[in-house]
């Protein structure tokens, strides 16, 4: 098929198109557009010389008639439907877009103030809805999902076990290295062991556990329930008369708080058997040294604080993933800035609760 | 005779499944091909392989005279309609439809969007959703915008999927109408998967019904109808079939 590009002949105040008005010629067409926009409405528009048409065209055409529209003179019988399909619309502009302003800054500043009030509340809302499944799930234990809570430790408890344990241990490893480097030269290479006993047991093994569990499986929560909600799937489970909090975040946050626990057991173990490989290969401390310092070092107290925080780190990136993930409105944008917010918030809130935990332990003694 | 699709020998399997076996299938152009099949049965993996979005085991298919891999240039002039309408949902009903024009087309940002608004304009919808998100759509404005955008690029070919499915009588009868008005004013060629009778009837030139993995029966609706084949008499003689085309 051969292309030619649209023309106009002019006659006065009369035109004649002339060529393929369609939508691979758009850039021609605009060039028309602009050059007769200044130009008096034409009288009369031939439309014999016009080959082929399509939409576009059609709508350029209707352009260049003007306001009234001009007559229209040997138009083709295929080409007619269009042409009359076209001019039968409106054709509105559409709103443009709102700017801008400064006052939109404001706005949004405070908008993102009012959301943190109810990211409060909504963070509160949750704990109690789950606080009340949980409770019936106490008076009627079959409540309690066990294949769903088997299901989801599995994913966020075994699966996770080995990169968890594999990164405590390069911690635990590090930070007895830089121990050993920066302590020799005052020579309290001693105290290194308490260095890394004190602060893996009580700080960083819970933290960094949180913090992967955070990125790991509350993005995974947020995912989940989001497009659950964006299918409709958690209304059809509500209409069905089930509670979502039960059947969907009960199950996901008590397999969180169930296995960041263990997974800061584990991740602890790892990081000092890290902290005893580098105090042997490069420290030259032999592991049965390193042990009995180690039980020397620590008390059980150190333990203890890690592993009572480790439950309730658990519980706040456990709730902020499922109201996270109840946020999620219809579009594919929302699902994945909720899920960044998830970990964000989650994170965050972990080491305010960390920073918490150590005025209440230091207040109490431990 | 100008063929617009042409179909040879396809097969389509998945695992140890033979879905599409050995098939072939010509599409006139300016026509309008209905096809029809059991659920389950092929129909949209038919279409999907069309699309080019599975692949196929033997055969060959072109599409405008092109082989299905020159993806670009059958997606310059082939407009495809998704069940679900597959509108990006971030970005607003004018986006959706002004994105493969920037992408493929000239013209002013101005031109482009005056053209897009008469599109919406065109499948019955209002200027003012032009700036909505897919979200805040309802099913029956998800059909329309998504056919919209289907016809963002005045293709030649439009394949549709279950174009009227979720549409209450009136919009479906509209759209069958726009369909018959968009087919006679652009020469367009569509292939489209359906399971309305009432389309069936009103629109289609042809009717193809799919059957095991194959073309049972081809021809006006009238002629498919009248098939002795066992399944194609289920269909057209059950309650509905026969209220339908009373």
């Amino acid at each position: 098929m051969t292309v030619s590009q649209p023309k106009i002949a002019r006659d006065g105040p009369r035109l004649a198109a002339s060529g393929d008005w369609i939508a691979d010629h758009a850039d021609a067409m605009q060039a028309l557009l602009d050059e007769f926009a200044a130009a008096p409405a034409p009288v009369a528009l031939d439309l014999a010389g016009v080959e082929r048409l399509d939409t576009f065209g059609a709508f350029a055409l209707t352009r260049l008639r003007g306001q009234p529209r001009a007559l229209l003179t040997g138009v083709r019988e295929t080409q007619r439907g269009l042409i009359d399909e076209i001019e039968r619309l409106p054709c509105e502009p559409a709103a443009a877009p709102p700017r801008r302003r400064i006052a939109d800054g404001l706005e949004s500043l405070g908008r993102a103030l009012a959301e943190a009030s109810a990211d409060a509340v909504d963070f509160a809302a949750m704990l109690g809805r789950l606080a009340e499944a949980f409770a019936r799930a106490c008076v009627h234990p079959h409540a309690f999902r066990l294949r769903s809570i088997v299901h989801h430790l599995d994913r966020v408890g075994v699966q996770a076990a080995p990169i968890m344990i594999m990164m405590t241990f390069l911690v635990g490893a590090i930070i007895a290295q830089q121990g050993f480097f920066h302590f020799r030269r005052f020579g309290a290479e001693d105290y290194v062991v308490d260095l890394v006993a004190v602060l893996i047991l009580r700080e960083i093994g819970v933290l960094l556990v949180t913090i992967m569990a955070a990125g790991r499986s509350g993005s995974a929560y947020t995912a989940e329930l989001g497009s659950m909600k964006m299918r409709e799937e958690i209304d059809a489970l509500s209409t069905m008369g089930f509670d979502p909090a039960e059947f969907l975040i009960l199950p996901r946050v008590l397999a969180l708080v169930i296995a960041v626990p263990a997974l800061t057991f584990l991740g602890s173990m790892a990081a000092l058997a890290g902290g005893g490989l580098v105090a042997w290969a490069y420290a030259g401390m032999s592991p049965p040294i390193y042990i009995s310092r180690l039980s020397e070092a620590v008390s059980l107290e150190s333990f203890e604080v890690g592993m009572i925080k480790a439950p309730f780190m658990a519980l706040a990136v456990g709730v902020v993933a499922a109201v996270e993930g109840l946020r999620v409105e219809g579009s594919t944008d929302s699902l994945g800035r909720r899920t960044t917010t998830s970990v964000v918030k989650s994170i965050f809130l972990a080491i305010v609760l960390d920073g918490v935990f150590a005025i209440f332990f230091a207040a109490i003694g431990m | 005779m100008d063929i617009a699709i042409h179909i040879e020998g396809l097969t389509v399997g998945f695992g140890a499944k033979t879905v599409i076996d050995a098939l072939s299938l010509d599409v006139r152009r300016n026509e309008i091909l209905g096809l029809i099949g059991a659920s389950g049965g092929g129909k949209t993996v038919l279409l999907r392989a069309l699309l080019g979005l599975v692949p196929k085991r033997a055969g060959r298919i072109e599409i405008l005279g092109l082989p299905r891999d020159s993806a670009r240039e059958i997606g310059r002039r082939c407009g495809t309609l998704f069940q679900q309408g597959a509108l990006f949902s971030s970005l607003t009903v004018l986006e959706n439809l002004e994105f493969p024009m920037r992408e493929y087309l000239g013209g002013s940002d101005a031109l482009r969007r005056d053209v897009a608004i008469a599109k919406l304009e065109m499948v019955g919808l209002k200027a003012e959703d032009a700036l909505k998100f897919p979200a805040e759509l309802s099913g029956g404005m998800v059909k329309r915008a998504a056919l919209a955008r289907a016809l963002a690029l005045d293709p030649e070919v439009l394949l549709l999927d279950e174009p009227t499915s979720g549409l209450d009588p009136i919009a479906a009868g509209d759209f069958d109408e726009l369909i018959r008005t968009l087919r006679q004013t652009l020469g367009l060629t569509v292939f489209m998967v359906t399971h309305d009778l009432d389309t069936l009837h009103s629109v289609c030139d042809r009717v193809a019904a799919l059957y095991g993995g194959k073309i049972v029966a081809l021809g006006p609706l009238a002629e498919v109808r009248a098939s002795a084949h066992p399944w194609i008499s289920a269909y057209f003689r059950g309650a509905r079939g026969r209220a339908a085309l009373a």
